[in-house]
Formats: C-alpha cells, sequence, structure tokens
C-alpha cells in the first residue's frame, strides 16, 4: 500500500544501501518494504504477487538473506544493504543466472522472474555446486504458474556450472 | 545468423531481456500524472434485490469520485457474446462479489478504509449453487430454464447399438472450478479526455474484445477508444474476457473525474471475484463388443457457468466437440449443456471446456478396460481414430496421425510395462502404493467451426525507417512465446535475420485486429498470416523494382528505407481467407470442427503414501504430436506448464464454495504446485507432417491441460485398486473414498 503523500506525520526517515548505493527516504514505520522500494526509490522490478509472503514475487536480498519484501516494515529496513533485481547485470552485461534464464526458457510472463532469480541468486551463493533437490528445495517458495519450474531448474543449473567451470 | 535456420531454433524471447533485468513495464509499473486509485464495491450476498446503500457519516465523501450503474453513459453491460452481465449491479445481484458502486481516490490507504465504510442493505432471494440445482430449477435464475446455451452432435444410430453390445459400461465423472493463478493480478489504467476519448492500458489478452465492451458502455465510436496491452504476468484465459470489466470500471472513473484511474486487485479480489474453470459433470453409457470396440454411446456433458453467460456457450462448444476423445465412434449422441448458478461467472481457462470432458472420456476408457478384460493400453489401440476415419461430428482425419506409434514410444519412454509388474508385487506389502496412468487425447487448434471464418483476423507486416521489418498484431505476449515466434517466421518468410524482425505493442490505434490470442490458434492461424503479410512486403519491393528476388539482409534493409523514402511506408496486410471446401454446420454441430488437431499420450507414475493419503507423481511423461515445432525451448516450456497446471487441477487446487462465493482466495490456502511438489516433467515431440500452420505447425498452448488430471488419477486407481471419478483428489478425498470402500467390503 502507498503511502498517503498528504500526510507527512508519522512519517520517518530510514537510510539504507540499495544495490550498492546509499539512500535516504521519509516513509511510514510500518510501511511495506515493497512499496518503499517501488515507490520512493522508483525500482519496479520487485513485483507483487500474492501481498502475503506465500508468492514470493517480492523475494529480495536484505544483508545477503532472501526475504519477501512483503512482509518486512519499512523501520526493519532501515541501515540495510538491499540487492534487487535491478543490481544483478553490471551495465549491459546480464549476470550469469539472467542470462541463463533467458537461454534455457527461465522466464515466461516474467511476472515470477525477479523473485526467482533473486532465490537462485541466493541459492548459489550459499551452494555454488547445487543438486536439482537443492534447487527444487532453495526455490520452493517461489510460485510459477507458467513454466512448470523444469526450465528454471536447467536454469539455474546452467548458472551454476557458467560461474564455476568444472 | 542466416534465415533459414529461424524456424526450428530457440532463438532468444524478444522481450526477455527486459524480463531478467526487471525493466519489463507491467501496468502496476506505471503510473501517470494526477492519477487517481479505484476501488470496487462488491455484492456480499448471492442474490437478492438492493435495497439501501448507505454511506457512512464519518467519511468526507466530497473526497472521493463515486460511481454507480447511473453513470454509464451508454448501455450498462459487458458486451462480449451475449450482452447479459452487467457492468454495475443495477437494482439486483445475482452472484456474490457483484460490482455495484465503483470508488477513487488519490489515496489508496484512505480508498481502502471507504470502501468498508458503505454497507449495503438487501432482500434476499433464493440462490442456487449446483448443476443438479440448477437442472431443477427450484428457482429460475437466467432465462426460462437455467440454461445458456446446449447442444446436441448426432452420428449414426445410437439407439441400434444397446442390444448388440457384449458390454454396457456406464460412468459419471466431475472436475471442480480451478484458478488460473497468474501471478500478476488483474489490473488496468484508464484516462479520458473529451477530444481523444478513452484510453486503457492494461493486463490482458484480447485488446479487441476490451475495445468492444468500451465502445458499447462508453457510447463512443471506435476512433474514440485505444486500448493498450502492457505486458503481461500470466493469463491462461482469465485475462480474455474479465480485462473488459475492470477496464470498464476504471473507464466510469476516468470519465466522470476527469483524471488518469488506476484499478489493480489484491490478490484476494481476483481470486473472489474473477473467472476460474467450469465445473464439470459428465455421464457416460457405452456399447462396447467382446473385443473392446466401440458401438457406440451416449455423453452428456454439463457445466456450471455461474450467474451470466459470458463465455459458456463456447467453453461449452470445445468441451462438447472432445467429448470421445481421440477414438472412433460409429454412433454416438453427445449433449452439451452450459447452466447458470449464483456464482461469480466461470470463464477462459486453458483448454476450455476439453480438460472436463477428456478427464471424463479418459477415466472412462480405463473403466471399459476392465469390463472387457483389456489392458487400458489394449482398449485404447482398438478404439484409436486412424486417417480416414471420422470424428463424433463426422470430420474426417486427413491428418497421417499414427496413435498406435505414439503410444508405443510414451510407453517405452514411460518404462511402462516394467513399472506396472513391478508396482504391482510391491504393493502387495508397502505401505507406499505406486501406479501407472495412461491418457490418450487430442486437441483442436483454432477457433472451432466457423469461428474462424467469422473472425475474419487481419494482421500487418511493416518496413521501418531504419530497414528493418515490424510485425503488427493485435495479439499478445503473456509468457507463451507469441512475440518470438511471430517474429521467427516473418524472419523466416523475408529470409532476414531474426534480430531485424521486431513486434509492435499492442495498441488498437496502431495494429490490426488479427482476433483473440485464445484457442491455440496464435503459432498456426495467426503465424500463417504473418507469413503473408511478410511476403507481401517482399512483392512489393520486388514489384517496385528495388529488390531483386534473391537478396542480403543488407540489400533489404536499403530496399526497405528506399521505398520508405520515396513512398512514406512499406506496409501490407494479411486477411484470414478460409481454406476452400471445409464444411462445417453450426445448427447440426456437424463437420470440419478444427482445422488441425494436436495429438497426445501422458503416463503417470504417482505413489499414494497410506499414512497420509497424499497422492504424488514421480514421473512424467508427455508426448505429443503438434506438426513442426517452431521453437524447441519455447514449445517445452508450454507443455511442462500445462503439465504442471494439469497436475494442480487433478491433486492439489481445490476451491471451497460457500453460498457461492470461494472461501480460500489466498495462496495460503488455495494450492498450486510449487518446486518441490513436481515430478520431472518429461517433455517429447513427435513431428509427422501436416498440412496446416505456419511452416506446419499446429496448436499447442492448450493441448497439455488436458491429459494430466486423467493420467494421474488413473494412476491412483491403478495404485489403489479403488474408483476415483471427481477431481481434485485431495489426501482428504482419497481417505474418504478408501473408508466408503472398505466399510461397503464389510457389510454382509
Amino acid at each position: 500500500m502507498m503511502a498517503d503523500s498528504s500526510e507527512h506525520r508519522g512519517k520517518c526517515e530510514i537510510s539504507l544501501a540499495v544495490n550498492g548505493r546509499a539512500k535516504t527516504v521519509r516513509v511510514y514505520p510500518m510501511e511495506r518494504l515493497l512499496d518503499v522500494l517501488r515507490h520512493e526509490i522508483g525500482l519496479t522490478g520487485t513485483k507483487e504477487g500474492c501481498g502475503e509472503g506465500e508468492c514470493g514475487s517480492c523475494s529480495i536480498l536484505m544483508n545477503g538473506e532472501l526475504v519477501n519484501s512483503c512482509l518486512i516494515p519499512a523501520i526493519q529496513a532501515a541501515g540495510s544493504n538491499l540487492t534487487t533485481i535491478e543490481g544483478l547485470a553490471e551495465g549491459p552485461q546480464l549476470s550469469a543466472l539472467q542470462a541463463a534464464f533467458l537461454e534455457c526458457g527461465g522466464a515466461q510472463c516474467g511476472i515470477c522472474t525477479p523473485g526467482m532469480i533473486l532465490a537462485s541468486y541466493h541459492l548459489l551463493n550459499k551452494k555454488p555446486k547445487p543438486t536439482l533437490d537443492d534447487i527444487r528445495e532453495g526455490l520452493a517458495g517461489n510460485l510459477c504458474r507458467c513454466t512448470g519450474y523444469m526450465q528454471i531448474f536447467d536454469a539455474v543449473a546452467e548458472a551454476a556450472r557458467r560461474r564455476n567451470p568444472a | 545468423m542466416t534465415a533459414e535456420h529461424i524456424i526450428g531454433k530457440s532463438v532468444p524471447r524478444k522481450e526477455g531481456r527486459d524480463k531478467v533485468t526487471g525493466a519489463a513495464q507491467y501496468i502496476d509499473d506505471m503510473t501517470l500524472p494526477g492519477m487517481l486509485y479505484g476501488a470496487t464495491v462488491r455484492s456480499q450476498i448471492p442474490r437478492g434485490v438492493i435495497k439501501k446503500i448507505s454511506f457512512d457519516p464519518q467519511v468526507d465523501w466530497s473526497e472521493f469520485v463515486i460511481v454507480t450503474a447511473k453513470d454509464i453513459p451508454g448501455k450498462n453491460c459487458i458486451a462480449l457474446i451475449g450482452d447479459d452481465q452487467p457492468c454495475l449491479a443495477d437494482g439486483k445481484v445475482n452472484h456474490p462479489e457483484e460490482p455495484i458502486l465503483l470508488l477513487a481516490h488519490a489515496d489508496p490507504h484512505l480508498l481502502r478504509k471507504a470502501v468498508n465504510a458503505i454497507s449495503i442493505e438487501y432482500e434476499p432471494l433464493p440462490a442456487i449453487f449446483s448443476i443438479e440445482e440448477s437442472e431443477r430449477c427450484s428457482q429460475v435464475i437466467w432465462g426460462t430454464d437455467n440454461t445458456f446455451k446446449a447442444f446436441l452432435i448426432a452420428k449414426g444410430d445410437v439407439d441400434s447399438v444397446w442390444a448388440t453390445a457384449d458390454y454396457i459400461v456406464e460412468g459419471e465423472y466431475t472436475t471442480g472450478a480451478q484458478e488460473q493463478l497468474y501471478i500478476e493480478n488483474n489490473g488496468v489504467i484508464a484516462a479520458f479526455d473529451a477530444a481523444q476519448g478513452v484510453t486503457v492500458w492494461g493486463s490482458l489478452q484480447c485488446p479487441y474484445y476490451v475495445h468492444k465492451a468500451l465502445m458499447a458502455l462508453c457510447n463512443l465510436p471506435e476512433d474514440k477508444v485505444r486500448v493498450v496491452q502492457m505486458e503481461t504476468g500470466g493469463a491462461f484465459g482469465g485475462k480474455e474476457d474479465y480485462p473488459s470489466i475492470i477496464a470498464g470500471h476504471a473507464t466510469l472513473l476516468a470519465m466522470k473525474s476527469g483524471r488518469p484511474v488506476k484499478i489493480i486487485y489484491d490478490r484476494l479480489e481476483d481470486m473472489t471475484a474473477t473467472t476460474k474453470r467450469h465445473p464439470s459433470r459428465t455421464r457416460h453409457r457405452t456399447a462396447v463388443s467382446k473385443d473392446g470396440k466401440i458401438l457406440g454411446g451416449e455423453i452428456e456433458f454439463t457445466i456450471d457457468g455461474g450467474a451470466y453467460a459470458t463465455l459458456s456457450s463456447v467453453v461449452l462448444s470445445r468441451g462438447t466437440i472432445h467429448a470421445g476423445g481421440p477414438y472412433y465412434w460409429p454412433n454416438v449422441r453427445i449433449r452439451g449443456k452450459a447452466v447458470a448458478t449464483n456464482a461469480p461467472p466461470h470463464g477462459a481457462f486453458r483448454g476450455f471446456g476439453a480438460p472436463q470432458s477428456l478427464f471424463a472420456m479418459e477415466r472412462h476408457m480405463d473403466r471399459i478396460a476392465q469390463a472387457v478384460a483389456l489392458s487400458p493400453v489394449e482398449i485404447r489401440r482398438r478404439n484409436f481414430l486412424k486417417p480416414g476415419e471420422t470424428t463424433t461430428t463426422e470430420q474426417i482425419i486427413r491428418e497421417e496421425i499414427d496413435l498406435g506409434k505414439l503410444l508405443d514410444r510414451a510407453l517405452e519412454l514411460s518404462d511402462y510395462s516394467a513399472k506396472k509388474t513391478r508396482f504391482a508385487q510391491a504393493n502387495e506389502t508397502s505401505p507406499i502404493k505406486k501406479g501407472m496412468g495412461i491418457a490418450t487425447f487430442l486437441h483442436g487448434a483454432g477457433f472451432t467451426g466457423s469461428g474462424e471464418r467469422y473472425l475474419a483476423s487481419v494482421v500487418g507486416v511493416e518496413g521501418c525507417a531504419d530497414g528493418t521489418v515490424r510485425v503488427l498484431v493485435s495479439s499478445t505476449e503473456f509468457g507463451q512465446g507469441t512475440n518470438t515466434v511471430l517474429c521467427q517466421i516473418a524472419a523466416e518468410a523475408l529470409d532476414l535475420p531474426y534480430e531485424d524482425v521486431q513486434i509492435a505493442q499492442p495498441d488498437t490505434n496502431r495494429v490490426p485486429n488479427s482476433g483473440p490470442t485464445v484457442a491455440s490458434r496464435t503459432a498456426m492461424v495467426v503465424g500463417n498470416l504473418v507469413r503473408s503479410a511478410a511476403v507481401g512486403i517482399k512483392q512489393t519491393l520486388i514489384a517496385d523494382g528495388m529488390l531483386r528476388s534473391s537478396y542480403s539482409p543488407e540489400e533489404f534493409r536499403a530496399a526497405c528505407q528506399r521505398h520508405i523514402a520515396e513512398h512514406g511506408q512499406l506496409r501490407s496486410l494479411a486477411r484470414y481467407d478460409p481454406p476452400a471446401g471445409v464444411f462445417w454446420d453450426d445448427q447440426k454441430y456437424r463437420g470440419e470442427a478444427y482445422a488441425a488437431f494436436a495429438w497426445a499420450v501422458y503416463i503417470a507414475e504417482v505413489a499414494v503414501d497410506l499414512s497420509t493419503y497424499s497422492a504424488k507423481v514421480e514421473d512424467f511423461v508427455a508426448l505429443q504430436e503438434v506438426g513442426r515445432v517452431l521453437h524447441p525451448i519455447l514449445a517445452k516450456g508450454q507443455i511442462a506448464g500445462g503439465v504442471a497446471q494439469g497436475i494442480g487441477f487433478a491433486l492439489y487446487e481445490k476451491i471451497v464454495w460457500q453460498n457461492g462465493r470461494m472461501q480460500n482466495g489466498q495462496m495460503t490456502n488455495y494450492i498450486m504446485p510449487t518446486s518441490a511438489d513436481l515430478p520431472q516433467i518429461r517433455v517429447f515431440f513427435e513431428e509427422m507432417g501436416n498440412i496446416h500452420g505456419a511452416y506446419g505447425a499446429k496448436g499447442i498452448g492448450e493441448l497439455p491441460m488436458d491429459g494430466p488430471a486423467p493420467a494421474i488419477v488413473n494412476a491412483v486407481e491403478d495404485a489403489l485398486g479403488t474408483r476415483f471419478d471427481s477431481i481434485p483428489l485431495l489426501p482428504e478425498d482419497i481417505f474418504e473414498t478408501l473408508s466408503e470402500a472398505v466399510s461397503a467390503d464389510r457389510e454382509p
């Protein structure tokens, strides 16, 4: 839910780092971090699917941990380091995961894709050489209605190979 | 990349880069200056008369834009096939969540509170909630007999077969409603100004459906309504008809306020208020000879359409035509009927009636096999349609399909025989019972019967000033790969690299009406038109002497640039031209129902744990013949995605209804399969050659929805030896059926 811009009472200032850049925003303490990202910071790559932490479309990394940004109050994110989908590519160069999702058919309609890629990124950071079961388990909090997940598994395995060539 | 390799090659998805970087613009990513947010006040009861609408005096209502049915400038309806569904209820309501009143405000927080500050008093009327109640007509809620539409297919002389039958096999099968559950909820933005008219941007499948609905609702001419499709986060039929409603609502608020209005549903509103797959009931009575040949039969296929007619007649049509499956029926009578209940209207969902009637057919084939004491494999093999034979509508099969060969390959890929033997042995002692199930089926591509003739779709291809080419269609991308496949086809037709072809954003001001993006028609029907239109611009350049008949991409670009410099534009349109000699009788429901069929054999391996009663699919083989595979990765993705939805339809996705309202409208209690729930979905194609479609492609999108549910339930029955005739089949349903079977055994 977006904040009421006409009413600044109750708002507070928080500072955080988003994709390595320092940001200071005035927000309601209990505003959803998802809305802060999308409306205050203007990063609309993070998507809302269910608004109750079930679908994982709004997944981001907060201090390296995978979180559903629809469940995080803004005040809890003060001082934290966030990574969103906009932070993965280096300029025009897609990250290994993004390229693999594109090539392997891991993205169809694309709405779950940012969250799915962040969850995959988190998985590969923890397990650089995941088994198929690791991938299934690691992505079980992110729903995709289009792909049946098979090509997402292919993409994550392919990205792992590229990041860690034999 | 050279042109001859484009068809059949997995080129990068056109809009894929934007999707993996988060740059793709969906409707909720868009904001307009001065934009308000809109919300819908909905009926809390299934049926009744609205007596009074009260506004809480604590709220300053002068800050809100309020729209009721009285504010509608045109006709209060959602123009689709008929126009029985009001845009806003006027005096009475016919289903829970029916829209009654609209609000808009700049602050979405205050808007939500305001919705709750409106109370509506009703005089309730008795309501009906099931096919059986609707058939009894204790309450007539639609027309004279609660029937939206009925079809009759009659072939041969069914009444003569019963006397000579060795076996008569009967069965009744039911399927539940299913939510499309696209991850992006419905949403639109509407803007209005007196000079330009209405513009709507939205998450939608069919821009020209919305265009037609807004013209009627707002009483505006064609050129004063503009509909633009934004990137769309999944649809599956769920954004075929519903966007006309939400677009109508946002437009009414925009017209009244003079400001742009955004309406984005939250998940609960999307799930409880918008369309779902029609619940169904199918009854079979089949005459079979002792050697397992179907002699004839009667099929009664009935679907619950909800409170208004919407798309039910066409869903019924497809379900009725598919009810006989891929088998030869010398004699058959199929009655299809869509009935009204006081639930929100059911609508389009991938498969469009066929998953329902094919579930029944494929369950019933196993029942016939048992009666005749043949295997599920053999009973199918003896009844498969062959080239030269006729379908239930007496369409002659002209495709060189060999279902027996397809079945053999699927049996081998799934290791069917060995597993079946092994499981039968292990099941005697193991608490985990395993089984194998087969479904063989077909899915007609394109609109039914004369549908494509009436649609008369138009496609454009134009040259751009930089020498590249752009495809102009209203066919939309929502994940299936429309953008990519249509660009591949144009590139192939023009001998150009894939990168030299783009596709325009669907915008009714810029693209012709290539028809709705439904019915597995885009690659086959629209693809063929793209090919013709592309050839058209090549011919223009050659006729003008600007291009030789064989050319390099550089020469084409130069010629295209020169033509545009001299003539202002280079554009070619292609209109659908029905093939000669195609016969279809809309009255008798006889003739060539579809230009082509896709064919498939699916095999499921299922394990049922008798400590939890949950069934899990452990392996899934999906083998199909869909003509030429234009893009292997996209095609595999379509099949795997459809199978996953089919597994959900069979084992996970249950809608809990109470008085016509969905009670579990959240992702926490309506369960779709996660990555941990699914087996490896193994997808295979068989290319047998086909006369239709662009470069031999047939429809693919809906086919994979048809087979999983019957294959899985057949496997559950194989594992447990108990009949299951209804889906979804959740652990509690398996428990209940097994308990009943046990108590029935104990009866003297």
